[in-house]
């Protein structure tokens, strides 16, 4: 079976060892994590994991299905129709063509984050495809170092 | 009202009916001894090593369905109960394991037997809690019982610093638990159910395969009201031995890499596998792509990710096995009658015929086979059974006549050596009336023979029989077929005396090298009343048959012995 790219959305109680909990579970049965975000869920005490990961069908059900046994999950959301949305912040040596990064980053609906002595740094955020295209099109100003955040996602 | 952290686990482990627990004190769990010390509520037993601790409350626990309960201290003390919550994990096992923890400031900075506990047992516990505040403690408790007991059971550990097991706080035991985040399911959905029973109607080669789950449910009843309904032939997994009745005509036996050949046959042959409680281990699949090819496939389980695990599965039913199957037998009524599948019974009985489960006895030296049919003989259902794992362990499974559920407690799952003893001490206090045997190997009898003490000292009376070959024999038979007899350190013929072993410690030791020993050593043991190793040197080269080599499929077994050794 062919693997397919997943974006799953994980709502659990905001507790101590929750994050232990899930990215173990990946570890212990060999799936595999390509990102991975956590933050609360704003006047809860439940916070939300979202995960970006690949497994053939059978692959993709077990990890549903695995999360769903873990006490402190309430709600495992796995669906195709997401919106998702990555962030990464660029930083630039001052000395490249400053007005190229900026039309760069804006074309990717990003723009500068922050001009320092000797360093630019661009943000962009978007579609992780999208994301991908702007981390090569960097290259050719010698960025000295890119951070990417993991995916984010909402439900249509 | 206001009591100590440490009297709240007293309270609590009575609250919910605990008559005994197993344990081994330490430092950072001192506080909970000393209200144990206080208290009458229940007995504590005192094992000689926490894995056997751990061991003896699962064995309790599989031997009357209550939740087992145990209690270590931190550090080693938690490291050495880690493998018997991996063995009651692996097959499901309620049960409650109590550990210490250095203190909350301590936490974090290698304070003396610290380690973190419930980062170590995270992949081997159903869930577990590190108790960071004595409000908590009385409500934590009162889920880790229902936790461990509800839906697909498993062990909870509840790891408590010793600072919150000396701070004093209200304890009020909560009346009920609620988490959100956890609802197992339960009813089984309706309309699956329907489809189910419409395909058990249609189909012309159905076969009941009954797992583990139809004991921990309690349903073996309504497996065999099911089976003589239909006249629907059965097999049973290595965990459910016992739920058909060894004299059911309807029982094919156990199926799978050490099942009889009509068992496996029929595995192969049904168009139409009605799964209770059992979840397609490779021990019993054999090679995933030839395994039951003209079957569907109906899945009963309370765990939702076992269904589709690793089969697919054509009507799949998530819930508890007892609930779904009154509901089936239910649709099913009137429907059904006892002749209806005679042709493909009588498809299995030649199978049966052609193969039956044998061996070949012998008047020069005992058969370990022999050992284990002649104890079914004298005792029967007055018997619960342990077994340690093993060659012994598949022989008992194949040879011994299981006539209930919960009458054979076996590591099924983790295959853990030196499971047997401990988890016959837990079995015996909680069928105090019953005749408990171990049938272990001179392998795995080593590996918690510290426990002749723990049974001396509270008068457990276990018999442990030994089948000595000399040999780590199940690791030997696999050199043997597959490995050209090269026997990589499982010669075991260095051995204790057995007999002053037993006896150094209190107990009672036979030797045994004849049948006639046999049975006077038996009666004698039993008589005796006293906990006993009968060490039996049995046959060297036996092996364990049919087998279906690891990977290959179900129905390609070995049947007879080609080995050289003799």
């Amino acid at each position: 079976m062919a693997d397919v790219r997943r974006v799953i959305s994980i709502l659990v109680e905001n507790e101590s060892s929750v994050l232990s909990r899930v990215s173990g579970l990946f570890a212990g049965r060999g799936y595999n994590i390509e990102t991975l975000t956590v933050a609360p869920i704003p006047d809860t005490n439940r916070s939300r994991i979202t995960i970006v990961t690949k497994g053939s069908k059978r692959v993709l059900e077990q990890i549903t299905k695995q999360l769903h046994k873990l006490i402190p999950v309430y709600k495992v959301v796995e669906h195709e129709e997401m919106v998702e949305k990555e962030m990464v912040l660029v930083k630039f040596p001052i000395d490249e063509k400053l007005a190229d990064i900026q039309a760069l980053c804006q074309a990717y609906n990003g723009g500068i984050a922050n001009v320092g002595a000797d360093m630019i740094i661009g943000m962009v955020t978007d579609e992780p495809c999208r994301i991908k295209h702007f981390v090569e099109a960097t290259k050719r100003y010698n960025p000295i170092e890119i951070v990417r955040g993991g995916v984010v996602a909402i439900e249509r | 009202m206001k009591m100590s952290g440490a009297r709240m686990v007293c309270e609590a482990l009575i609250a919910e009916g605990v008559k005994t627990v197993f344990g081994y004190p330490g430092g950072a769990i001192m506080n909970v001894y000393d209200e144990i010390y206080k208290q009458d509520g229940f007995e504590h037993i005192l094992n000689r090593h926490e894995q056997a601790s751990v061991h003896a409350a699962d064995g309790y626990a599989r031997a009357t369905g209550d939740v087992g309960v145990a209690m270590v201290t931190s550090g080693p003390g938690f490291t050495n109960a880690v493998t018997g919550l991996a063995t009651a994990y692996m097959d499901s096992i309620p049960m409650v394991v109590i550990s210490g923890q250095v203190p909350l400031s301590l936490i974090g900075t290698d304070g003396f037997q610290e380690i973190d506990a419930v980062g170590i047992s995270r992949p081997c516990t159903k869930h577990n809690y590190l108790v960071r505040d004595i409000k908590d403690l009385p409500r934590i408790l009162k889920e880790a019982f229902h936790i461990a007991r509800s839906g697909r059971p498993g062990p909870v550990l509840v790891d408590i610093p010793k600072d919150i097991t000396a701070q004093i706080g209200e304890f009020e035991y909560p009346k009920s638990v609620n988490i959100p985040s956890y609802k197992p399911t339960t009813k089984g959905n309706k309309r699956q159910i329907d489809k189910a029973v419409e395909a058990i109607l249609k189909s012309k080669k159905p076969l009941l395969y009954v797992g583990g789950g139809v004991v921990l449910s309690n349903a073996s009843d309504l497996v065999r009201k099911l089976a003589n309904m239909g006249g629907i032939p059965a097999v049973e997994t290595l965990m459910a031995r016992g739920v058909m009745g060894a004299d059911n005509p309807l029982l094919q036996g156990m199926l799978g890499m050490h099942g009889n050949y009509s068992s496996n046959m029929a595995m192969s042959e049904t168009d139409l596998i009605i799964s209770l409680g059992a979840r397609f281990d490779d021990r019993v699949t054999g090679k995933l792509s030839e395994f039951a090819k003209y079957a569907d496939i109906i899945h009963v389980d309370i765990d939702p990710a076992n269904i589709s695990k690793l089969v697919d599965v054509d009507y799949p039913i998530v819930g508890d096995v007892s609930i779904v199957l009154e509901k089936m037998i239910d649709g099913i009524e009137g429907k059904i009658n006892p002749d209806r599948y005679s042709d493909w019974r009588d498809v299995l009985d030649k199978y049966d015929n052609l193969h039956p489960l044998s061996y070949e006895d012998s008047d020069e030296v005992i058969k370990p086979q022999w050992v284990i049919e002649r104890v079914g003989e004298l005792i029967g259902e007055d018997a619960v059974i342990t077994s340690d794992v093993g060659q012994h362990q598949m022989w008992t499974a194949q040879h011994y006549p299981f006539d209930r559920p919960r009458q054979w407690i076996n590591s099924g799952g983790l295959g853990t050596m030196g499971f047997g003893f401990p988890a016959a001490i837990g079995a015996k206090k909680g069928c105090p009336d019953k005749i408990v045997i171990n049938f272990t190997g001179d392998g795995s009898i080593l590996m918690n023979m510290q426990e002749l003490v723990t049974a001396s000292e509270y008068k457990i009376p276990v018999i442990n029989i030994i089948l000595n070959n000399n040999f780590l024999g199940m690791v030997r038979q696999w050199q043997s077929f597959f490995y050209d007899s090269r026997f990589a350190e499982t010669d075991l013929s260095y051995q204790p005396d057995y007999k002053a072993v037993a006896e150094a410690c209190g107990g009672i030791g036979y030797t045994v090298t004849t049948k006639e020993e046999f049975d006077k050593a038996l009666k004698d043991a039993i008589e005796k009343n006293r906990v006993a190793f009968i060490n039996v040197a049995v046959n060297r080269f036996e092996n364990v048959l049919p087998m279906v080599p690891a990977g290959g499929a179900l129905y390609n077994m070995i049947l007879a012995d080609k080995t050289k050794e003799k």
